[in-house]
């Protein structure tokens, strides 16, 4: 099957690429982009790992073919660190030691800044819940939980 | 994935065109939350994928015309459960919208595609089967409009046809007051499917409906007399027992006889029944009490 031409913009960067049909935003972004911060795990929505901002919304990157990205609006994890300053959820989860292997946290955090944007104070039954498609197996959800809520603090 | 063709038709004529051309080598997408998990476990197999994204005229809002709330094809559960209209006048909707699958999933997942998809699990259809949603379907030949009761057929088959398209579904609203509540039982709190799911409805009238699904090979419906499940608790404030409890014990066998669940992963066919009749009691005592808030004005 041909490639299709697709526009779109990453972390605020203009992209124009040939993509197969079959391939997902998730593909496209690590092998075509060469974003690699957004990982593969699951790869049928359940744990959130793949977790991108699309027009503002937090989508798993693995359930959305590239080509329905044609015009759209991403940001990955690399987008929330523009010019070098890290994210004040980046900050909060390196302070609060949310980080064991690492492995969920770009979807996490991705999901959190979706959750904050969304809902700026979030008690702690709002994170478990804007975190619930997000799965961390290191079990670290405490400090996770804890660091999305001291971001949220952070803002006030 | 298997390799497909791509085709993103921004008219609903081409839309019909390319699936009567296609038949069932083309399969439509709309959210992907179901499709694309099922297209790289390849148990689906098309040779082309029809986007309907970006067809005008499937709506992606909720309007309220004639005495109904429309919701269009592309409205997504995000959207369903932030609308205030939705919010007021079918809560349970909001309910089981907002616990399919994840945040990620239900920014991205429609309710069309839910019904669509036709899992006897999907937690929406019970709800809209209790509020006697209408589907509207449209066609080359022209529009139908199918009783969503009538819609499914058994597991993962509806009544659409091949070159048919969801245009919208109707939720019509109550003439009298109403209130309705949905619940569902599951293994764990998030991201998971239903191990049973059902919606009560209860009517000034004195009628209750029930919604249930993951309980047999499609979502059904059924309606029964209010007096005669409610109980005797739950009407007269006096402590249930003598008669009344047992008419409503004739009454949860009537409803428990219309299931037939199967045993799978996610339960046996015995805890299923089990909790349907835990879950019919809790479902009607807050459908009650939303009616009775209703009542009073609130």
């Amino acid at each position: 099957m041909s490639a299709i031409p697709i526009a779109l913009r990453v972390n605020g960067r203009g992209h124009a690429l040939d993509v197969r049909p079959h391939h997902t935003l998730l593909e496209v972004l690590r092998d075509q982009i060469g974003l690699t911060g957004t990982k593969e795990c699951c790869s049928e929505g359940e744990c959130g790992a793949c977790t991108v901002l699309l027009d503002g919304r937090a989508v798993t990157s693995c359930l959305v073919l590239a080509v329905e990205a044609e015009g759209a609006d991403v940001v990955t994890i690399e987008g929330l660190a523009a010019g070098g300053r890290l994210d004040r959820l980046q900050q909060s989860f390196i302070d609060a030691g949310a980080v064991q292997c690492g492995f969920c946290i770009p979807g996490m955090i991705v999901a959190a800044k979706y959750l904050l944007t969304t809902n700026p104070h979030p008690t702690v039954d709002e994170i478990q819940n804007g975190l619930s498609g997000n799965l961390c197996r290191c079990g670290g959800y405490s400090r996770i939980i804890d660091a999305v809520a001291s971001a949220a603090r952070s803002d006030r | 994935m298997r390799p497909f063709r791509y085709a993103r038709p921004n008219e609903l004529t081409d839309a019909l065109s390319l699936l009567a051309e296609h038949g069932s080598d083309a399969r439509v997408l709309a959210g992907g939350t179901d499709v694309l998990v099922r297209l790289r476990l390849g148990h689906l197999r098309p040779g082309i994928v029809v986007d309907v994204k970006h067809i005008g005229e499937l709506r992606a809002d909720i309007v309220e015309t004639e005495g109904r709330l429309r919701i269009g094809a592309r409205a997504v559960m995000t959207d369903i459960i932030a609308d205030l209209r939705i919010r007021r006048y079918f809560p349970a909707l909001v309910e089981a919208a907002a616990v399919v699958g994840s945040v990620q999933i239900r920014n991205r997942a429609t309710l069309a595609g839910n019904i669509c998809n036709a899992s006897p699990a999907a937690d929406t259809a019970p709800v809209l089967l209790a509020h006697g949603a209408t589907v509207n379907l449209i066609a080359s030949s022209g529009p139908r409009h199918v009783p969503l009761h009538e819609f499914f057929v058994g597991p993962g088959r509806t009544v659409l046809g091949p070159s048919e398209l969801v245009e919208s579904i109707d939720l019509p609203l109550a003439s009298g007051k109403t209130g309705a509540a949905f619940g569902r039982v599951t293994r764990r709190r998030g991201v998971d499917l239903a191990t049973i799911n059902l919606c009560c409805l209860v009517t000034e009238s004195g009628r209750v409906r029930f919604g249930f699904g993951a309980v047999g090979p499609r979502p059904f419906v059924v309606e029964d007399d209010l007096s005669a499940v409610a109980s005797a608790e739950a009407d007269t404030g006096a402590p249930a027992g003598g008669s009344g409890r047992a008419s409503q014990d004739a009454a949860l066998d009537r409803l428990l006889a219309h299931a037939t669940p199967i045993s799978d992963v996610r339960a046996n066919r015995d805890y299923r029944v089990a909790m349907l009749s835990v879950m019919i009691r809790r479902t009607l005592d807050a459908a009650t009490g939303r009616l009775r808030l209703m009542q009073s004005g609130a």
